[in-house]
């Protein structure tokens, strides 16, 4: 049986760690060409080769997401690598500082708004200018969180981003519905990633906080989140566009 | 590489037709041994048939969702034909009168809707998650809701109540079973191309064309691209989702 996403051409941001190179794995695993992208050059390379070992296929390309040459530049090696893009999974994001609103810097607003909103921004602007360079269909899944649906004590600058990322996500998908440029988002709930364990390292008393806020009683892991962004990319979901897909063990049904 | 539903058991209410049949179709692509079951006789025999025909494993038990001791037999027929339960997707259901305002709405309508559309669903998941508990395996279930389970529509009253319902009771089950990895999700189907949205236009090419404007994709989905949903959630691939409503319009509810 081919994959989902047998010989499409995929680019995933944020894949040096954590859900990125879980999707970025599960991509390959389905059959996509991978192009691995992050600010960390190491890691990212370690995503490559885990790929290569498994069989498949990907390059890494370094991006700032919330840089605009960055991104445009990224596409551009897409397309030089493989000739052109059938998905993208953006998922590049950053926690920033851990605050409530009235001790939150300008800084760590600016930080969480450049990366996890402006970044997927600029990603959606250059992913869909290609689409319609190649007047092909395409299919992009962006990273939001269950922040996005919900508020969240000390996180006032991520929870603002995050549902951002929702808006345009609706916004995109109606303006490209009819070019059929699918665009979704997932809402990851409480995921063992590297981001999460650094937050647990800085505040112990946080992890069984979390786990209380997860009806399955226990923590996601990023394979979970890969799979749903891979499946929203394949063409078993060529009627959802719009949508903010939840995976989350039941968090925000509560 | 084997299906994402290899060897498992599943059943499907109202798949005798559209999306039901689809799904039937679809689960057994991906390796499940399917239970179909309809009130139409005739159709779920022809969806076992297709099943068959395409190389799967299929039975037909008839069932009327809104009774209690058929959805009971059901299960137990399930587990009689082939030993367990892993995944149901809840899928039957009746559009009732779509003429009906808040006012001329009749109680038989009404009662109606709510008989199929949501007492039918609770009847399922409560004997489906009993038969899970008793198997003490983990389960999965996907429940039809709609698009008007999400947002109001005119002359829809009754048919809207019930579909909000559904979203209610998914997420109760959901939070009630999570600890005993008991996945209960939705999905919220737009316009498809099914023979209720053929009775809801009555075969009339304007009306398919009103319903094409409303989808932002501008088409109508099909029958399989909801199934392809409903498949993945019953699928180990969802397995951190639960209580969640997934929408498969083409982007209505994006709006």
């Amino acid at each position: 049986m081919p994959g989902i996403v047998q010989d499409k051409i995929a680019v995933v941001t944020g894949a040096a760690g954590g859900i990125g190179r879980a999707a970025a794995q599960i991509f390959a695993r389905e059959g996509a060409k991978v192009v691995v992208s992050d600010l960390q050059e190491e890691n990212a390379q370690e995503t490559v080769k885990l790929i290569q070992q498994a069989g498949g296929e990907a390059v890494f390309v370094r991006c700032d997401v919330s840089k605009a040459a960055d991104v445009e530049n990224l596409i551009k090696q897409v397309v030089a690598t493989y000739g052109r893009l059938d998905c993208a999974y953006n998922n590049a994001g950053v926690e920033g500082d851990w605050t409530r609103i009235h001790e939150c810097t300008e800084e760590n607003f600016d930080l969480n708004y450049n990366v996890n909103l402006k970044g997927v921004f600029l990603c959606l602007k250059y992913q869909i200018r290609q689409f319609l360079e190649q007047k092909s269909a395409g299919a992009i899944v962006s990273t939001a969180s269950v922040a996005g649906l919900v508020g969240s004590k000390n996180a006032g600058a991520y929870v603002a981003a995050k549902h951002g990322v929702l808006g345009l996500t609706k916004t995109a998908a109606l303006e490209y519905g009819t070019k059929n440029i699918r665009v979704n988002a997932v809402c990851p709930g409480v995921i063992r990633t590297p981001m999460l364990e650094r937050m647990f390292e800085a505040k112990p008393q946080m992890e069984a906080a979390m786990l209380g806020f997860e009806p399955i009683g226990r923590f996601g892991v990023p394979t979970e989140i890969g799979e749903a962004a891979v499946w929203l990319c394949s063409d078993q979901a060529s009627f959802v566009t719009g949508h903010p897909m939840v995976v989350d063990g039941g968090a925000v049904a509560c | 590489m084997s299906g994402k539903m290899q060897d498992k058991v599943v059943v499907i209410t109202g798949s005798g037709s559209g999306i039901g049949r689809e799904a039937a179709l679809i689960f057994s692509r991906e390796g499940a041994k399917v239970v179909v079951s309809d009130i139409n006789v005739t159709g779920g025999d022809e969806t076992v048939a297709l099943v068959k025909a395409a190389g799967g494993e299929a039975t037909f038990i008839k069932c009327d969702v809104s009774k209690g001791p058929e959805v009971e037999a059901l299960i137990k027929g399930a587990v009689d034909a082939y030993g367990r339960l892993d995944a149901a997707f809840n899928n039957a259901g009746v559009e009732g009168d779509t003429q009906a305002t808040t006012i001329t709405c009749t109680e038989e309508n009404f009662d109606l809707n709510i008989a199929v559309n949501l007492k039918g669903v609770w009847w399922c998941m409560k004997y489906e998650i009993e038969q899970f508990l008793r198997q003490g395996s983990s389960g999965a279930i996907v429940n039809t809701s709609s698009l008007a389970g999400l947002v109001g529509v005119p002359r829809g009253n009754a048919y809207v109540a019930a579909k909000h319902g559904v979203i209610g009771m998914t997420k109760s089950a959901a939070l009630e079973f999570a600890k005993k990895d008991i996945r209960v999700n939705a999905v919220c189907p737009g316009a498809i191309e099914t023979p209720m949205l053929n009775r809801i236009v009555k075969g009339s090419e304007k009306g398919y064309e009103m319903m094409r404007k409303m989808e932002p994709v501008g088409r109508l989905g099909k029958p399989s691209e909801i199934a392809e949903a409903a498949v993945w959630l019953c699928s180990d691939q969802a397995s951190f989702v639960t209580g969640h409503s997934m929408s498969v319009d083409g982007g209505s509810f994006a709006q």
